[in-house]
């Protein structure tokens, strides 16, 4: 099994039940989230608003959406997804352009280079497809069972493959 | 020998989303023995390539009209319709 979703997940870098009024309130706690443990430097925060203002993330998927924000890698030092379930929706573009969605979760995508990371992206793909993950992590009481529920996802992919 | 067709695959960045799309085309060409190769590419780096292109199969904002033809696939990400998008696809290259 090549690199995985697990691999890019830290403890340190998941909010659960973030009070955000915009995508720039989540940006700001992602951004410095993410500074602090030296994942990307200064001008990730500034990357990820430019690059949402021109190519929103918002994926209307039904009962829970989400958001998939990530920028260039010119602001990144190392790899990695921070998660942030959000306690109100907050209102994204659609990534296709048609119109708004409410996201209830935001992966945020730490992003290098392109092809070594299709594994993780592809999971990522699959756990935004599954309605009962999406629940369980939006009704996470805390950011550990956030992070349980995520891992846990993998391991069980790897039972099915 | 028909000329091997280009498809190329853009999204905002050329990182993200654009990477699930390349691998769904790479193996939708592959199963359905189509000739045909596929760059990844940043939307906003698709003029450069539009010219020895034959389609452009994007996640983003099609922000402006192309000389080639456009397929939204950001149904590739949320898995709804898939089947739509694979065939439109194969239809553009046939």
């Amino acid at each position: 099994m090549t690199i995985s979703i697990n691999e890019y997940l830290d403890k340190d870098l998941i909010i659960n039940n973030l009070k955000a009024k915009t995508t720039e309130d989540i940006f700001q706690a992602l951004s410095e989230m993410l500074l602090k443990s030296n994942y990307v430097k200064d001008s990730f925060y500034n990357g990820l608003v430019e690059r949402e203002n021109k190519f929103p993330t918002g994926l209307t998927l039904g009962k829970y959406n989400v958001a998939i924000p990530h920028t260039d890698a010119i602001h990144v030092i190392k790899p990695a997804i921070a998660i942030a379930s959000l306690k109100h929706p907050v209102v994204f573009n659609n990534m296709d352009g048609d119109g708004q969605v409410e996201v209830n979760i935001v992966f945020c995508m730490v992003l290098k280079e392109p092809h070594s990371q299709i594994m993780m992206l592809q999971q990522l793909m699959l756990l935004i497809q599954n309605e009962d993950v999406l629940k369980s992590m939006n009704e996470a009481k805390n950011s550990d069972e956030l992070y349980d529920i995520v891992s846990k996802f993998e391991s069980n992919l790897e039972k099915i493959v | 020998m028909a000329k091997q067709k280009v498809v190329l695959v853009a999204c905002g960045t050329g990182i993200a989303t654009s990477t699930v799309v390349c691998k769904k085309v790479e193996d939708l060409i592959k199963a359905n023995n189509i000739d045909a190769r596929v760059i990844q590419c940043k939307i906003s780096e698709v003029p450069g390539y539009e010219d020895d292109a034959d389609l452009l199969v994007t996640t983003t904002i099609a922000s402006r009209t192309y000389k080639i033809p456009v397929i939204k696939a950001i149904n590739y990400l949320t898995n709804v319709n898939t089947q739509k998008v694979d065939q439109a696809i194969i239809d553009a290259l046939k």
